[in-house]
């Protein structure tokens, strides 16, 4: 070969007058550029998803955590009432019933209710100033269960209503179920709204990918024509994908702890008013235990993974197209 | 190397543009492939880089039949094939020294291993001064330039050009055919696709002319 058209250098052996080449490794520009991915959009799109998916989920754990507190806390108690009889003495009757209740094993604090806290339970229906002796109110009795006993019910009722036949038991059982119920449903509809967000997540991330490769064909072509296989091609633009999931995770999911973390102090300036305290009592403290947080944290990560992997799978699709 | 047998391909329901094409191309050989504008001379080009399938007939490249192939076999042996197409194909975004050097890239070769060898080729073909320059900037000579050094840098076992001195003067387009000829030289199978008769007789070599969708072969 010639370089002048004098001097004959083979292209195999170009090594009798080989120029001195600068000896520093040049930094090599990316093969997709990072420009050429509209990833401001996508990384916004993942961002709000991860925000509303951890938001819902969060949601979730503090109203399955205060229903679980309600119902260890109401499943540990019995309440037994007493009703008046024409021909007994409720007095008697309810002290026969306490003692039949302190008499079984399992039960660590029994506390009847005297005349005068049944008037007090009563109050805010029948107003104060209330004779309580005219009125035929039952005398309430309440039991508490050592945690993680298992109590023979009938046989416990049995017992009571043999001291006192006018005695009824009540382990609430109802309420726990419907409670139980309820945050099931909480539950249930959160795990609905999350797979909402993921398939919408899925979406936008595939219609991402695929402007991603329309914008970038004369990249894959050109790639193609250098011997460059499906795979090859497919990590340079899963890389850029990766990094906007994992970039719009930590965005949204990073916003959606700060709102937990700032939720607690919020909970604490309205607590005192009816719509704090009906907050509370809804959501308890309204703060997230370290496990949430970790929980929202391996979300955020799950949702830049699914990115990553839409994306992949939308990349292959569209790679046999351009072929 | 290369084995068409009956081979025909049209586009769509469109007519048959090549016809009954049966060729060999042997290892270490030198053609140019020519005939009027339209004739189908690009399109036989992608039939031998395997960027289309023919509707009927037989074609053998490196001893496998290409209709058997996978996707990940074609892009393989694309890596035995350099290719010079008319747009020359640059990526905008690299410099002219990283486009030459992408096949290299693609292979998964550290750039220290090649760099020197790029840089060499980059000179060769006057694009010495050029090397930190991006395509856009750059003449349709000076392009057509990066695009061969890039289809060659691998010392591909069969190059295919199409028009590949269609950009540049005289001068530069002997001294183009005199890189051919010298890669022919240390193995490489040739096929030049051009109009440029001018080109043609500076060289002796077998010619492959197509005339109406049909081949005749000149040795």
């Amino acid at each position: 070969m010639s370089r002048s058209g004098e001097d004959e250098v083979s292209l195999v052996d170009l090594g009798r007058e080989r120029p001195q080449v600068p000896a520093q490794a040049r930094n090599m520009s990316p093969i997709v550029p990072r420009a050429s991915i509209s990833g401001r959009a996508l990384v916004a799109v993942v961002a709000i998803m991860t925000f509303l998916a951890s938001i819902t989920t969060g949601t979730v754990l503090l109203v399955s955590a205060s229903a679980a507190e309600w119902q260890s806390e109401v499943a540990s108690e019995i309440t037994i009432q007493v009703r008046p009889s024409a021909g007994r003495d409720i007095d008697r009757d309810a002290q026969a019933a306490a003692e039949a209740m302190r008499a079984q094993p399992g039960i660590v604090q029994v506390r009847p209710f005297s005349k005068e806290e049944s008037a007090k339970l009563l109050e805010p229906w029948l107003g104060s100033g209330l004779s309580i002796e005219e009125l035929p109110v039952p005398r309430v009795i309440v039991a508490r269960v050592q945690p993680g006993t298992t109590l023979d019910l009938a046989a416990f009722r049995a017992r009571v209503t043999q001291a006192a036949p006018t005695a009824s038991v009540d382990d609430h059982r109802a309420w726990i179920e419907r409670m139980r119920s309820m945050s099931g449903a909480t539950v249930f509809a959160g795990i609905g709204i999350l797979i909402l967000v993921i398939i919408a997540t899925i979406i936008s991330v595939s219609f991402a990918t695929r402007g991603a490769m329309a914008a970038n064909r004369p990249i894959v072509e050109v790639l193609h024509f250098v011997g460059a296989g499906d795979s090859y091609i497919a990590n340079r633009f899963l890389r850029h994908f990766l990094m906007l999931g994992l970039e719009g995770g930590l965005i949204g999911g990073g916003a959606a702890m700060l709102a937990f973390g700032f939720s607690e102090s919020i909970a604490g300036w309205f607590s005192g008013t009816p719509v704090g305290d009906q907050f509370a009592a809804l959501l308890g403290t309204f703060s997230l235990r370290p496990s949430g947080y970790l929980a929202l944290a391996a979300q955020a990560l799950l949702i830049a993974a699914i990115t990553a992997w839409a994306s992949r799978r939308t990349l292959f699709a569209t790679l046999d197209d351009i072929d | 190397m290369v084995r068409f047998e009956n081979v025909g391909l049209r586009y769509g329901l469109g007519p048959e543009i090549l016809r009954d094409l049966s060729f060999a191309i042997p290892p270490h050989s030198f053609q140019f492939l020519t005939g009027p504008s339209g004739a189908g001379k690009t399109s036989l080009l992608r039939l031998l880089f395997l960027s289309l399938r023919p509707t009927r007939g037989l074609v053998n490249l490196f001893g496998r039949d290409v209709s058997l192939l996978s996707k990940d076999q074609v892009a393989d042996l694309r890596k035995r094939i350099g290719i010079v197409l008319q747009d020359f194909r640059l990526l905008d975004h690299m410099t002219t020294y990283e486009n030459v050097a992408l096949p290299f890239r693609v292979m998964g070769r550290e750039e220290s291993s090649y760099r020197r060898e790029v840089i060499d080729l980059l000179k060769w073909v006057g694009l010495g001064e050029r090397m930190d320059a991006l395509p856009p900037i750059l003449s349709g000579g000076e392009k057509q330039r990066a695009a061969i050094a890039r289809a060659v840098i691998s010392r591909p076992h069969l190059l295919l050009a199409d028009e590949p001195t269609g950009s540049v003067d005289p001068t530069l387009g002997r001294r183009l055919l005199r890189l051919f000829i010298e890669l022919n030289k240390s193995g490489t199978a040739v096929i030049i696709a051009t109009h440029d008769i001018t080109l043609m007789d500076q060289y002796e070599a077998r010619r492959l002319v197509l005339h109406q969708g049909r081949l005749h072969i000149y040795e």
